[in-house]
């Protein structure tokens, strides 16, 4: 389960979260709507620790994820992330790419390592391009290497900070259906997106962010479909 | 004022003895680049540094191999830390100097090869469980290598002829410190030293060459 208690963080002087309490369970699928700025995507950077906060507790099973004595390797290891910016490693090929932290981080032998991304690229559906370096690779397909870079680490948790927002239209679709394939196997995912109606697809709430606090959370059909805050309703109206 | 007689005879006998003190040469260069890059790593990641000490240090470093002349920097490491009753011999010595020299201007080098890497890119490795140094290692690393790769190259030829220097400090085996025994012995300077530089720029060619294979070979994305 991830909790956040009443979680605070700046950026200098300006506030970013201001107060956000929330929990995930175990095999749900969380998506974070909201405009630009209103502090989704900090949220997930805070979740595995990328980014300190400055109030609050952040707990992933029980685990205090900013305090003094955790280890956050060990943490990050549990909770994936894909990022709007895929960040491919240029210098290595798709495979070595997906191999390199099972082998670095988790201590698996070449062979498992390899058996591992194989797996997890053939279900991305990259498995025809492992020889291949990431310049080759169209946006999509180098968003679903992202994925299934993360994926091989056997995350219990999946954070993805808006991970179409960077791609040509044509390709959100391939990074869309990946994403559907995982919720529906069990994945527990936190989704920020800014596909509306994928989120009311696939999720089993929607949280409406606006000016770094929740402001509606709900099942879809309630806080997309029957918004009751003027702001979310207004948000959706700009979007849809 | 043209009444100087050429004599190549004596001097082409004498390009099997050269042709090992280009080795030598080449062999002092290799080294000092070896150490210049290891060393250019730490000191450009110490003028990153927020500890007050590391940063001075790796600034005084760059800043005194950059802006005083190779020469003496050679003279320090032999006449200089000899007053303090530490005496290298020249080989050392020039080796010392050289590698000194190699790490101030590669850090400067390696420190514009690391912004010019995302940050992003040391974000995406720590989130998927790599400790910072790993982080480091297996991906900033090498993708800076690239980047610094032909001005690397360059340094590397720089420091082949900086070499020459080891002939102030003592050193009678390498290309110079050959071609000046000769020089002493038979008083053909021009023949001599003619023959040296040609052999300097084929060498400074072969690394430029070679270098370039090597990239291919490596840089493949």
């Amino acid at each position: 389960m991830i909790e956040l208690k009443d979680v605070r963080k700046n950026f200098g002087s300006l506030e970013v979260l201001k107060g956000v309490s929330l929990s995930v369970q175990k095999g749900e699928v969380l998506s974070v709507i909201g405009g630009s700025g209103s502090g989704k995507s900090t949220m997930l950077m805070c979740i595995n620790g990328l980014e300190p906060i400055q109030g609050g507790q952040i707990l992933v099973d029980g685990t205090d994820v900013h305090a003094r004595g955790t280890d956050l390797n060990k943490l990050r290891q549990k909770i994936g992330i894909v990022f709007q910016q895929w960040n491919a490693f240029p210098h290595l090929t798709v495979l070595e790419n997906v191999m390199l932290a099972p082998r670095k981080v988790l201590g698996k032998s070449k062979r498992e390592a390899e058996e591992i991304a194989v797996k997890q690229l053939t279900h991305v559906g990259l498995g025809e391009k492992l020889k291949v370096y990431p310049s080759k690779l169209s946006g999509g397909q180098q968003q679903r290497m992202a994925i299934a870079r993360a994926l091989a680490m056997s995350p219990d948790y999946m954070l993805f900070d808006e991970v179409t927002s960077a791609l040509d239209p044509q390709l959100v679709g391939e990074v869309l259906d990946t994403l559907k394939m995982l919720s529906e196997e069990g994945m527990t995912m936190i989704l920020v997106t800014h596909e509306i109606r994928f989120a009311r697809d696939v999720s089993d709430r929607v949280a409406f962010f606006h000016k770094g606090l929740i402001h509606e959370i709900g099942v879809p059909e309630q806080v997309i479909g029957r918004p009751q805050k003027p702001e979310t309703i207004d948000f959706l109206k700009s979007v849809l | 004022m043209l009444n100087y007689t050429f004599h190549w005879r004596p001097a082409f006998n004498a390009l099997p003895d050269m042709l090992w003190g280009a080795l030598v040469s080449l062999q002092i260069a290799v080294l000092s680049m070896v150490i210049g890059v290891v060393l250019a790593v730490f000191l450009a990641l110490g003028r990153q540094s927020d500890n007050k000490f590391l940063y001075g240090f790796s600034t005084g470093w760059v800043e005194l191999a950059r802006n005083t002349p190779a020469l003496f920097q050679i003279y320090m490491t032999y006449f200089g830390l000899g007053s303090f009753g530490i005496h290298l011999d020249s080989y050392v010595a020039l080796l010392a100097g050289i590698a000194f020299n190699n790490a101030g201007y590669l850090a400067e080098t390696f420190r514009g090869g690391l912004r010019a890497i995302p940050h992003t890119q040391t974000r995406a490795a720590r989130s998927l469980g790599m400790t910072a140094p790993q982080a480091f290692r297996l991906i900033v690393l090498p993708q800076m290598f690239r980047i610094v790769f032909y001005p690397m190259t360059n340094q590397m030829v720089w420091a082949l002829l900086m070499t020459s220097l080891g002939v102030t400090v003592g050193l009678n085996t390498d290309l110079t410190g050959v071609t000046q025994d000769l020089n002493v012995r038979t008083f053909r300077t021009f023949e001599f030293f003619a023959i040296a530089a040609v052999i300097y720029y084929l060498l400074a060619k072969l690394i430029t060459l070679s270098s370039r294979l090597f990239a291919w070979r490596l840089f493949r994305y």
